[in-house]
């Protein structure tokens, strides 16, 4: 009882914005309960609805911002219960938010660019017979992610974290008409649940441990060293498993490519704000167990690391524009998941990157269904082209976007993603050399393939099919494109110099920490190493697709092992076909095969036993009266001559 | 006379009755067959109570006759409104019970 009684008095602290945050969950629920609900009803003014729900969402959170910003840095954390949602004996789960720096840094990203691209989405799906459907998918989507960055314990978190799977299943496969789209949309689905096997283990885990699922329980008793490290590196695990299906991250990747079936505003959604975030804020938040176990956390770090180079190369060799991106995303995300290995310091870089990525990443995919939306749907670089020319705004928005992908000072990426390199050179042994160089390397494999993107939509020679008649987009598109543009220009600097990794301090924890160890280069060498391998991979992407002279052949030219393999995802799906699908077909089949032959075997035969038994007894059941009399005559003569051979 | 020709004048009435059961066809000579053997059983019960002298023979009598004028009430019922049915009595032109 002791602790509810806390949880009320820290909410009664809390200032107004910060008390009100549950309706930053509930307005985008209740919008996508109404949509749904409302059906064809709702037509005319359903966009309207989902634009201003999400709108609602981020004017309550911003008004919680700034009520925050008003309190000490050590006072900024809150803990806001709203029920008692599982009571039993001596175990009381209370569901509620918890309202600190790292969520409400989440929640602001997730509603800003969640608006933006909800604004963008009106413009872009206005021909869809759909549209409001779609836009409570949105709603649904983001109130999910913000349940899940505003739970205050793991289970409250899982909520959200399933219904982020949910409305990304349901969004990624919104044309379901088509079934690779269908397929898609399933895959993700399945990947998800993988993870999700991951996140419910390490609840199981703690909660057989420490009897408490909620973030300061678990945090309070790791603290104490209650558990062994065993243990710890056993939940650090499992919550990494869970991270690396939402996240997307090796080896449960393979469904973020496929997930580009849904309309391009989701993709937007989905790895800028919302659903890949997930698994970093994930690991982010149980900051805390990875500091003990050193075990999982390089586990984190090498997931993070292969990622960063898998994404990276798969990139460099897709011609469609959207699986680029997705690639890239990919490769994003996994420079967030080794900046959060990294420890407290890094985990406060890894927030700074995944805000700059959402704008620039945001920012990016809108451009990129701008450039579909001129190009009827074609999505085949090689058969763009040229298009900086007729597509001024586009051209601009998208190249604030890929300079700051580059990590081109003084744009947003810079500030972040530097940093991040710089911090995985701190160390000792071999460690640092290791993730540093993957890291910068990463740096420069993602300058030449976003470089390649860009200068093979804008660049060079127009491949245009002849029926393509490309044109700006209406101001609804654009005028949200142009500001996740700004952000993507100077996010990062802003962050940088209002000191965005100290904010997050209380949460990270890194004041703890020793004093920022030196990396094993010195910074400068470190970060004009990254300029010349990124200037020199966008200089070999230009002379490759964007100078006058590049030749882009229409068809992609027959090529080696090495691009071949990148083309096909590296052959993920063909390693999961072979080492997962087929054997759990085989076993499928083989269940099925003990299903039918033995179980069902067994239940008919009894049935037939029972049913022969039954159809001989029943010829005794003549229906004549006198027969039965006989037969009862003859009963009753065999009793007495066997009681009178007992009697004698 | 002995109680031993009381019992051989049951057993024979019994195997009368039990005979006319189950050859007949009527259904109301049936029953008389089933009367039979009832009050075959109630003179074997008298014979028993006067030889050991106590009421208890005598008092199962009744109730066995009870018992048949019940019986006999249902009995005859059922034979009437088989009748009108059927316009038969005979239990053997049809399988009943089967259905």
């Amino acid at each position: 009882m002791n602790g509810i009684d806390l949880t009320l008095l820290a909410a009664a602290e809390a200032p107004t914005g910060v008390s009100l945050m549950w309706l930053v969950v509930a307005i985008p629920l209740a919008s996508a309960a109404i949509l749904l609900l409302a059906g064809r009803a709702a037509d005319a003014w359903g966009h309207i609805l989902g634009v201003a729900a999400s709108a609602a969402a981020f004017v309550v959170a911003a008004w919680a911002f700034f009520a925050m910003l008003g309190r000490a840095p050590a006072e900024r954390s809150f803990n806001l219960g709203l029920f008692d949602w599982i009571t039993g004996g001596d175990f009381n789960l209370q569901a509620g938010l918890r309202i600190d720096q790292l969520s409400i840094s989440f929640v602001l990203l997730v509603t800003f660019v969640g608006t933006l691209i909800h604004i963008y989405s009106v413009a872009y799906m206005s021909h869809d017979p759909d549209r409001r459907r779609f836009f409570a998918y949105l709603n649904l989507f983001v109130a999910a992610m913000l349940l899940l960055v505003l739970g205050n314990s793991y289970l409250v978190l899982f909520v959200g974290w399933e219904g982020v799977g949910l409305a990304s299943y349901l969004l990624i496969g919104f044309w379901n008409q088509r079934l690779d789209y269908a397929v898609a949309a399933k895959k993700a689905f399945v990947a998800n649940r993988v993870g999700d096997v991951g996140m419910l283990i390490a609840m199981m885990v703690m909660f057989a441990h420490f009897h408490t699922l909620t973030f300061d329980g678990v945090f309070e008793q790791v603290q104490a060293d209650t558990a062994s490290t065993a243990v710890l590196t056993a939940i650090g695990l499992a919550l990494l498993l869970a991270a690396c299906g939402k996240s997307a991250q090796f080896p449960l990747q393979s469904w973020l490519g496929d997930a580009m079936a849904g309309p391009t505003p989701v993709s937007a959604l989905i790895h800028a704000a919302t659903m890949v975030t997930a698994g970093v804020y994930l690991v982010v938040r149980s900051g805390p167990i990875y500091i003990h176990t050193e075990g999982a956390r390089l586990a984190v770090l090498i997931v993070g690391a292969i990622t960063l180079l898998y994404g990276a190369i798969v990139g460099c060799a897709k011609d469609d524009m959207k699986k680029a991106l997705a690639a890239s995303t990919m490769s994003q995300i996994g420079y967030m998941m080794l900046a959060a290995g990294l420890g407290p310091v890094g985990a406060a870089f890894a927030i700074m990157h995944l805000l700059t990525h959402g704008f620039f990443k945001a920012g990016l995919f809108l451009g990129a269904g701008s450039v579909m939306h001129a190009m009827k749907d074609q999505v085949d670089m090689r058969r763009f082209g040229g298009l900086g020319t007729v597509m001024k705004l586009t051209w601009v928005t998208m190249m604030a976007g890929w300079l700051a992908i580059l990590g081109i000072p003084p744009f947003s990426g810079f500030w972040s993603k530097d940093k991040i390199i710089e911090e995985a050179f701190v160390g000792t042994g071999w460690q640092p050399w290791v993730f540093g160089l993957v890291a910068m390397l990463g740096a420069g494999i993602t300058a030449f393939y976003m470089s390649r993107l860009f200068f093979m939509v804008f660049h060079g020679q127009a491949r245009w099919t002849d029926d393509q008649h490309p044109h700006e987009a209406p101001p609804l598109m654009t005028v949200p494109m142009a500001i996740l543009a700004i952000g993507s220009v100077d996010l990062g600097g802003i962050l940088c110099l209002i000191g965005f990794a100290k904010w997050l301090e209380p949460v990270t924890q890194a004041a703890g920490e020793a004093a920022e160890a030196e990396p094993v280069l010195a910074v400068p060498v470190i970060t004009v190493a990254t300029l010349v391998l990124v200037l020199a991979g966008a200089a070999l992407a230009w002379v490759k697709f964007g100078a006058k002279t590049a030749q882009v052949p229409v068809l992609p030219p027959p090529a080696n092992v090495l691009v071949k393999a990148a083309r096909e995802d590296l052959f993920q799906d063909t390693a999961n076909d072979v080492f997962l699908v087929r054997p759990g077909q085989a076993v499928v089949k083989g269940l099925t095969a003990v299903d039918g032959k033995v179980v069902d075997g067994a239940v008919r035969g009894i049935g037939c036993l029972v049913q022969t038994v039954g159809g001989g007894l029943s010829r005794w059941q003549t229906g004549f009266v006198r027969s039965y009399a006989a037969s009862m005559l003859a009963g009753v003569i065999l009793l007495a001559a066997i009681v009178l051979a007992v009697w004698l | 006379m002995t109680v031993t020709a009381y019992l051989i004048l049951a057993s024979v009435l019994f195997t009368i009755g039990a005979t006319t059961v189950l050859v007949r066809r009527n259904a109301i000579v049936m029953f008389m067959g089933v009367e039979l053997m009832l009050n075959a059983a109630n003179l074997a019960f008298l014979a028993f109570s006067r030889m050991y002298g106590t009421l208890d023979g005598q008092l199962a009598a009744f109730f066995v006759m009870v018992v048949a004028a019940a019986e006999v009430v249902v009995g005859l019922a059922i034979i009437v409104s088989l009748f009108r049915t059927r316009r038969t009595v005979s239990v053997d032109d049809e399988s009943l019970m089967r259905h």
